[in-house]
């Protein structure tokens, strides 16, 4: 680890002035950061922790939607009864993140600004439509996940909370990486009315939806209406654990499983 | 008799002493050592597999804040250093040594793989000196790398070392030729198989460390270090590397959290921080993080054979053919030389009456890390050749597997048995822990099970292993004649206190194993003491007079008996010091377990009254005894222990993932005199789990240009706790019949006779797929490969 400064602001404000320092960076559970940082790969100026700033914390219901604070760790997403009530697939997704220890530490917020391929949360984000609140505007999930660890929050710009509507049905399903246990492909779908949305993550170098799919469910909603369905492996992930073929094939059965899970 | 109450002795469970400190984390590891005025060094190493070093400019890293020196190879050179040495010698073909460049203890010249050690940086902390390796600018003429032996044996290959521009490192061979040759033109039946013995990393949970210091004033070097054999790391380090005399170094290896064989070797580390302790006269620690662990402990494993079995129309085996390519890496390790051949063919009869066999070798040099014994060593590779062919060969010959293995079993009554590989077996079961397991895992009951899978979409599998190991190493003088350049006996001391309390010094080291208690239950059992009064101390050359150290399962075997030996001489002295203080004939004292007894009589005196009197001899025949009781016995073992043993998988794989999980796993073993069930119990446990990663999980894998992808825990397959199933061991003892033990040795059994288990079991599972050759690891995406193209094919 590089030396660096230390600021932990209380305010998203205070938060957003520290962050004009380019070469600052915001911490929230530093599960992925600290690693990086111990790997040297990073050279911050500045660490801007945010665990202090309350109004980024808590879970609410607001209309038709649950809202996350972007401090929310993944451990309380699992087991908050308002989300396992409203959209259980979302606490289940949670509550399958890494491990234990990663679940007690990482944050929401600190997840979908990543933007890893391989992470869980924005197959979610994206499979229900959420909407992204920021420290300036409000981002819908189809224009905030722009390519591998890339999203559309400006360097100074703080994911504060994500607004996920309350769906009919949702179901998630993933098969692991075997070594780092992090998604090879994963698959996260919903059903609002007439509106389907199927989200694939693991598979690609970003999280990206799948319309063959949403077009076969939309007429009919069950796992046999994406058994036909080919997932088409160019540009898509390969890589020792396995290739683009097989993380396409995958998308097709976690696909199945994420509908029958949502029944 | 004076039963130790609640019995502690051989054969009972006793908690493991040493779980206390370490569960309570009160364990001292090397990177818990830190001196007044230590230094903390930086090894910077070669992002190249390759490499021709043109200039190493350390002139802006020495002006960096903290930093006190920065050392590179030439620096060495300069002092006369000598290499990192290699522990054994094979001999080719013809007769020829075999090839053994330079292993410079810090690059020079030339790197040879990445992690090769290129420069150090000493600094104040930690940081600084990493800070400063960073501004270390070396100037690489990037080689082209030979990374696979394939590549590294082709003709115009680029070689590793320029001194052996064939990269061959031996070309080693055992066993007739032309009685084999003999023995397959009656073949009824030849069946060839050609097999992957995957690379592994080993991964320790503590990663190397290393402290150094230098006491000025009576010129004294210490070193702190992760090893499994401390004795053998100061005589390699001072005969070899830094030239000193061995009575000026002393070598600790305190608490040490794991080796599997990847802490046995004499690493350039240890020599580094010794040697600049000495220059700088000041402490100096390098600790390992996991990174550098990946690409700077030996790796494991790494085979690539053909085998070749000749059988007869009744399914006799007739002989045996192997042809084998061995990776040594960049570098002969310390052993490296002896896995892929005297730990390994000599084991090719395995369980079998194989009448011939001929096994011949070629290990190469690559530009990978350099590869060693881990686990097992040489056996679990022997082990997977021999057991996967002999369930292809129940499938070319329509005989069923077990009935196939029956048929061939060395029969009870052939022992002692001579193979035809060098070894002598002294003492086996083979049918009676074939079934034992059998019955345990309801072999009979198995397709009932893999219906009731088929019902849920799942396919199912089970496999079995009757595999033998040879442990305990080893005769030193059999060693010799095989090109060991040490002997492979162990040392004991057993220090009887006044008061009757019991040290053990011991040349063996615990690491892991639970020696602090499976060898006080051997002075419980022999001397009567209570283990609460029994101390053993191993891993450190100031306190124990000598060992070979901890590895090949010959702790108990050849350290635990050499203990006997030196408690044997305790009993001996004690009956003469009996006989006088009860003043009866010496051939009249008996003693068991604590009593000396004048026979035949109530007269008695406890070992504390023996102890009083040898150390405070009032009334003591002075003239005839020594005072004291403190006997010292080194035991060379008179051969090999020979555990042995059946291992049964059951598996299920998800065909739409490829996914094999396990659903079970049955292991009996034989394993000579079991001392402590519950710790046998363990050891199998973690061996298994080992084994079942080198079958479904690990593999190291390097990219064309010699880059390790398998780098770190993000993409290299440790086995976790849900990759496993239940396992249920049970032993079955037949008795070792040359050490005064019984015993044979538990460590490595379970990562020698599980992985075919589990191929076999997974070969099975896809049994409608063809599916002849599987090379480990069975990872999901293989396996969906494998049925995807067998569902293709189907439907063409
Ligand atoms: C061993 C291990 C296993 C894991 N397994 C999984 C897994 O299976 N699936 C999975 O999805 N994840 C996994 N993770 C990642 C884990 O979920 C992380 O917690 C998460 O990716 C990042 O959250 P964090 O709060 O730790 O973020 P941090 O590490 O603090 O930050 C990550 C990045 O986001 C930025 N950032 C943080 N918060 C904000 C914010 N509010 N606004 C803007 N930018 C912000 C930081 O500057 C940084 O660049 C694993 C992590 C580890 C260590």
């Amino acid at each position: 680890m590089y030396d660096f400064a230390y600021h932990k602001p209380t305010s998203v404000a205070d938060a957003v002035k520290l962050l004009a320092d380019p070469d600052a960076k915001a911490v929230s559970g530093g599960h992925t950061l600290v690693p990086a940082l111990k790997h040297r790969l990073n050279k911050p100026t500045a660490l801007v922790d945010l665990s202090g700033i309350a109004e980024m914390k808590g879970i609410k219901r607001v209309g038709n939607a649950i809202v996350i604070g972007a401090l929310t760790r993944h451990v309380e997403v699992a087991n908050s009864a308002e989300v396992k009530a409203a959209i259980p697939a979302l606490a289940y997704m949670a509550s399958h993140i890494g491990d234990v220890q990663v679940r007690n530490r990482g944050t929401m917020g600190g997840s979908v600004s990543n933007n890893d391929p391989a992470a869980d949360y924005p197959a979610a984000v994206l499979g229900l439509g959420a909407t992204i609140h920021t420290s300036k505007r409000k981002i819908a999930a189809d224009d905030f996940f722009l390519g591998m660890f890339t999203t559309a929050l400006d360097a100074d710009e703080i994911l504060t909370a994500i607004e996920f509507p309350i769906v009919d049905k949702a179901g998630y399903a993933k098969m692991k990486n075997p070594a780092s246990r992090y998604v090879m492909a994963g698959v996260f779908v919903s059903k609002a009315g007439g509106t389907v949305r199927v989200a694939v993550n693991g598979a690609g170098p970003c999280v990206f939806r799948q319309a063959d799919m949403e077009a076969a469910l939309a007429a009919n909603w069950s796992p046999d209406a994406v058994a036909g369905i080919k997932q088409d492996p160019d540009g898509l992930n390969g890589d020792i654990h396995g290739s683009a073929e097989y993380r396409a094939h995958l998308v097709g059965v976690m696909a199945k499983r994420a509908i029958a899970a949502a029944g | 008799m004076n039963v130790v109450a609640p019995f502690e002795g051989i054969g009972a469970s006793v908690r493991r002493k040493e779980d206390f400190r370490f569960l309570q984390g009160r364990g001292a590891y090397t990177d818990d050592f830190n001196r007044q005025g230590q230094l903390h060094a930086w090894i910077l190493r070669s992002p190249h597999a390759h490499a021709r070093i043109k200039s190493v400019d350390i002139s802006a890293a020495k002006a960096m804040p903290g930093v006190v020196a920065v050392f590179t190879g030439a620096d060495m050179v300069k002092d006369g250093l000598g290499g990192l040495p290699c522990g054994w010698q094979i001999h080719n073909k013809d007769g020829s040594p075999m090839a053994e460049p330079l292993h410079p203890v810090i690059a020079h010249e030339k790197v040879r793989h990445v992690g090769d050690q290129v420069a150090v940086a000493i600094a104040e902390t930690r940081e600084q000196a990493r800070d400063a390796a960073e501004a270390i600018v070396v100037d690489y003429d990037v080689l082209p790398a030979a990374v696979s032996m394939e590549a590294a044996l082709k003709p115009g290959a680029p070689a590793v070392h320029d001194d052996v521009p064939s990269n061959l490192c031996y070309d080693w061979h055992i066993g007739d030729k032309s009685v084999l040759d003999a023995a397959f033109a009656q073949a009824h039946k030849i069946v060839s198989l050609d097999l992957v013995n995957n690379r592994l990393i080993p991964n320790a949970m503590e990663p190397r460390a290393a402290l150094g210091e230098f006491d000025r004033t009576s010129g004294d070097y210490t070193l702190h270090t992760t090893s499994q054999n401390p004795h053998v790391i100061r005589l390699l380090m001072a005969a070899n590397v830094l030239h000193l005399p061995e009575s000026k170094v002393r070598v600790v290896a305190p608490d040490v959290g794991g080796g599997f064989g990847s802490k046995i070797y004499h690493y350039a580390e240890e020599a580094i921080v010794t040697w600049s302790a000495g220059k700088l006269g000041r402490p100096v620690k390098w600790t390992a993080d996991r990174s550098e662990s990946f690409m700077s402990d030996a790796h494991g494993r790494d085979h690539v054979s053909n085998a070749q079995l000749a059988l007869d129309a009744n399914g006799k085996i007739l002989g045996l053919k192997v042809h084998t390519y061995a990776n040594m890496g960049a570098y002969l390790s310390t052993f490296a030389p002896c896995v892929p051949t005297y730990l390994y063919a000599t084991l090719l009869a395995g369980t079998y009456t194989t009448p011939v066999i001929y096994c011949e070798v070629k290990a190469v040099f690559t530009n990978t890390v350099p590869v060693d014994a881990y686990r097992g060593a040489g056996r679990p590779e022997a082990t997977f050749l021999l057991e996967r062919l002999m369930d292809v060969a129940a499938r070319e010959t329509g005989i069923d597997r077990v009935e196939l293995r029956r048929r061939n079993f060395i029969p009870n009554d052939a022992f002692p048995y001579q193979t035809p590989v060098a070894l002598q077996y002294d003492s086996g079961n083979y049918t009676a822990t074939l079934d034992q397991a059998l019955a345990t895992a309801d072999w009979a009951g198995f397709e009932a099970r893999r219906a009731e899978a088929a019902k849920r979409g799942k396919l199912r599998g089970i496999g079995c292993s009757t595999y033998l190991e040879a442990c305990g190493i080893a005769p030193s003088a059999v060693v010799g004649s095989l090109g060991a350049r040490a002997g492979l006996y162990e040392v004991g001391t057993i220090r009887v206190h006044p008061t009757g309390s019991v040290t053990v010094l011991t040349g063996a080291h615990s690491h892991g194993q639970g020696h602090e208690t499976t060898f006080a239950q051997l002075v419980t059992d022999k001397l009567g003491v209570p283990g609460a009064q029994v101390d053993i101390v191993h891993g450190d050359t100031a306190k124990v007079p000598f060992g070979m150290g901890t590895y090949g399962s010959r702790s108990l075997a050849v350290g635990g008996s050499a203990m006997m030996k030196a408690m044997d001489k305790i009993i001996a002295k004690g009956k003469r010091i009996a006989a006088h203080l009860m003043e009866a004939s010496v051939d009249d004292i008996e003693f068991e377990r604590g009593i000396f007894r004048v026979a035949g009589t109530d007269k008695t005196k406890a070992l504390v009254d023996i102890s009083v009197a040898a150390y405070v001899p009032h009334n003591y025949p002075i003239d005839e005894i020594e005072p004291g009781l403190e006997e010292t016995a080194f035991y060379d073992p008179k051969n090999f222990t020979y555990p042995g043993g059946c291992h049964i998988a059951e598996v299920e794989i998800d065909p739409e993932t490829g996914k094999v999980s396990m659903v079970n796993f049955t292991a009996v073993d034989d394993v000579g005199r079991v001392i402590n069930p519950m710790i046998v119990e363990g050891q199998v446990q973690g061996g298994i789990a080992q084994g079942i990663g080198q079958a479904l999980l690990e593999a190291c894998v390097y990219d064309a240009d010699g880059q390790l992808l398998s780098g770190s825990m993000m993409d290299y397959t440790m086995p976790r706790a849900d990759d496993l199933a239940p396992v249920s061991v049970a032993t079955h003892t037949t008795l070792c019949t040359h050490n005064p033990l019984g015993v044979k040795g538990c460590g490595e059994v379970g990562a020698i006779g599980s992985p075919p288990a589990v191929i076999n079991a997974v070969v099975d599972a896809l049994r409608d797929f063809n599916l002849r050759t599987l090379d480990m690891p069975a990872t999901p995406s293989k396996i969906w490969g494998i049925i995807n193209a067998g569902r293709q094919q189907a439907a063409e």
